[in-house]
């Protein structure tokens, strides 16, 4: 997600302190054995038995059961893929500090050719070591800038949003919805948006109140939002947090909400409608393989449906047919191109046209959300 | 009006682990010691109560657990600062670290795991009034136990002969030595009763509150109980008032926000912390206050005969 660079824990700069301090601890995966190159060997010979090294800088610790838990299941899946001709190595819980840097400037320094940087505060880190490594690739989640050994990646996890919404529109007994929302940028943005819009296709009668709790996790503080947000008459709440706090707390009270970054089905059997994934795994397989070949480029890549990073899974049986007919022919549509959550008309809830009628969105105009969906109820907080 | 019956209810019941915490390191701090390794008794508490409740399917036996687990821990702290007068801040400061790795270490099979399923408990009668009802009598048994466990500390430490010697043994624990009390045993039964206390209030996140277990599932309460013990200038109902003020405020601001009330979430979000540092502000200003209440030897080492 964006803007990770604001995740201390909470406001107190002695607790983010000792996390910062807590973390750096530095695992190796036990890689299938590189098998010792015969010193003799011609040079090139010796090069093409040794396994490309490839390496992960990860946020959080790879048991969060979210997004630094989805990067680990793509460094397994790409292990999977290439087996002996790849070295995959990971450091977990890197802060987004200057200490990022010493980790990418060590992972460089090791002979690793292509360096993953899986959180938006990694950018300026990775921008400048890429600079001082120009012959190893480098590849920044989420992030924006560009270099010709830094490439960046991202999901459209609103494609997700947009069918949960669905989900939710049919499902709602008192038309509000809820959203549990980390900081007002825009790919949350994009979320809440979309899962309203989403759930408008359904039943145009939908609202949906959002709470922010500024942190990507605080399980405890994110329960007590959901409740606030089921007190205030939501019944079908989605988050875009990293813990199911928001699952559990809809199952405590009868409600239903959904898993966010992997699947959640079995935390909340009765509140889980279905799972928001991610699959980072074909991205990391199309750039190592590219590096193998060498036929690696600096783009901006950002992947959806159409190319198996995103998918809405689990879906509950209680979801009625004809709904998860339309969430068919949405994935088909997203597949082909034809359906996008933002084709236009987009009116956002001070009656402004943000986007024409019949007009398809440029990732231009997505990377610049920053308002909310006729639906939605409030202001965007912006901090004046 | 439901509204404001459900407000109040959410204020309980997220005050309440930063009370247990707060009343926890207030008796260690009035025995002249100072933890700051709240956070990872918390959260050891956490994962021991969470592991309990998972495996046996008792609130009961996991609190206790969780009280256990948050003793043992703060036993060995006591154990350090105490016998072998390590420094008390880098000393507390380890077991935060030590806790929050170890937590992490032991509970990776239990992400993501889910407790079987409660009944919501409710005050027999009372829960059914109206108003009075949803607002103070459907709370889960542990928010009853703290208030019954502040006011238990309240006589004990102003009306009991034991409060009497151990807020001696805080304020100059040379004549509480000199008048044969066993200084250093005394500040050990403080030390674990605050990390029993600790240990309550981790397990009621994990096990009741969030309910689940992930890493650093207390996300920095440990350290908010910390600063509560001065806000509260080491008084236990003050300590129980702080903790709600700080939930109440938390819980308001996102009853605005689900209310559509146009405020900056980050102002909001600002909020608890600002009211903490207002309060302390304001109580500083008047310097016996914090004179009549600090221990006196906090945070310092004791060595007898010396």
């Amino acid at each position: 997600m964006t803007n990770r660079s604001k995740r201390t824990l909470v406001g107190w700069a002695c607790a983010a302190t000792l996390m910062a301090l807590v973390g750096c601890g530095k695992k190796e995966e036990a890689a299938p054995a590189a098998a010792p190159a015969a010193a003799p060997a011609p040079a090139a010979a010796a090069s093409a038995a040794e396994p490309l090294k490839a390496a992960w800088v990860l946020l959080g610790p790879i048991g969060d059961a979210g997004w630094t838990h989805a990067h680990y299941l793509g460094i397994k899946a790409v292990e999977a893929e290439f087996g002996d001709k790849l070295k995959a190595t990971y450091v977990e819980k890197v802060p987004e500090s200057a200490d990022a840097e010493r980790v990418l400037r060590d992972l460089a320094a090791q002979g690793n050719k292509i360096i993953f940087t899986t959180s938006f505060g990694y950018m300026e880190a990775t921008v400048k070591v890429a600079a001082e490594f120009p012959d190893v690739k480098f590849e920044h989640a989420t992030g924006y800038k560009l270099a010709p050994n830094l490439g960046v990646y991202d999901t459209r996890f609103y494609q997700d949003a947009y069918v949960s919404g669905m989900i939710a529109g049919a499902m709602t007994k008192s038309n509000v919805l809820g959203f549990v929302g980390s900081f007002p940028i825009p790919e949350v943005l994009r979320n809440i948006n979309a899962y309203t819009l989403g759930a408008q296709t359904v039943n145009p009668k939908i609202t949906t109140k959002v709470v922010w709790i500024s942190t990507w996790f605080d399980p405890p503080k994110e329960a007590e939002a959901a409740q606030s947000l089921i007190n205030a008459g939501a019944d079908v709440l989605l988050q875009n947090t990293d813990s199911s706090a928001v699952l559990q707390t809809a199952e405590k009270n009868g409600k239903y909400a959904f898993g966010w970054d992997s699947d959640m089905s079995a935390i909340a059997p009765k509140a889980h409608l279905a799972s928001n994934v991610v699959y980072w795994g074909p991205y990391y397989k199309k750039a190592i393989k590219d590096v193998m070949d060498g036929s690696w480029k600096s783009s901006r890549d950002v992947w959806g449906y159409k190319e198996g990073a995103n998918g809405v899974i689990k879906i509950a049986d209680a979801v009625p047919e004809a709904v998860k007919k339309k969430i068919e022919a949405t994935d088909a549509g997203y597949k082909d191109g034809t359906i996008d959550p933002f084709m236009g008309p987009i009116v956002d809830n001070a009656g402004k046209e943000r986007l024409p009628a019949g007009q398809m969105p440029t990732q231009e105009w997505k990377d610049k959300v920053d308002f909310y969906v006729k639906g939605v109820e409030g202001q965007v907080p912006t901090g004046k | 009006m439901n509204e404001v019956a459900l407000l109040i209810a959410a204020t309980l019941a997220s005050g309440t682990p930063l009370a247990l915490a707060g009343l926890g390191l207030l008796i260690n701090e009035k025995a002249g010691i100072l933890n700051l390794g709240a956070e990872g008794m918390m959260l050891v508490a956490a994962i021991a109560g969470f592991a309990t409740a998972f495996t046996t399917g008792s609130d009961t036996l996991a609190f206790i657990a969780g009280a256990a687990a948050g003793g043992l821990l703060a036993a060995c702290f006591g154990a350090l600062v105490i016998w072998l007068n390590t420094n008390q801040y880098a000393t507390g400061l380890a077991v935060s670290l030590f806790g929050y790795g170890f937590s992490a270490f032991v509970g990776v099979g239990y992400v993501g795991q889910k407790l079987s399923e409660r009944v919501p408990f409710e005050v027999p009668g009372l829960a059914q009034l109206p108003f009075i009802g949803p607002a103070l009598f459907r709370q889960h048994p542990m928010v009853y136990v703290t208030i019954a466990l502040i006011g238990a500390s309240m006589w004990f430490l102003y009306r009991s002969r034991g409060g009497l010697v151990l807020r001696a043994v805080g304020e100059s624990p040379e004549s509480a030595h000199a008048l044969g009390y066993k200084v250093r045993w005394i500040r050990l039964l403080a030390v674990v009763a605050g990390g029993a206390l600790c240990g309550l209030a981790g397990a009621f996140l994990s096990v009741a509150y969030a309910p689940l277990w992930v890493e650093g599932l207390t996300a920095g309460r440990g350290w908010i109980a910390l600063a509560l013990t001065t806000f509260a200038t080491w008084r236990p109902l003050r300590v129980l008032f702080g903790a709600y003020l700080f939930g109440g405020v938390t819980m308001a601001q996102f009853a605005l926000q689900g209310a559509g009330v146009n405020i900056s979430s980050q102002l909001l979000a600002m909020l608890p912390y600002l009211s903490t540092v207002v309060v302390l502000a304001l109580i500083s200003r008047n310097p016996a206050w914090i004179r009549i209440n600090m221990p006196a030897s906090l945070g310092k080492p004791f060595h007898p005969g010396a």
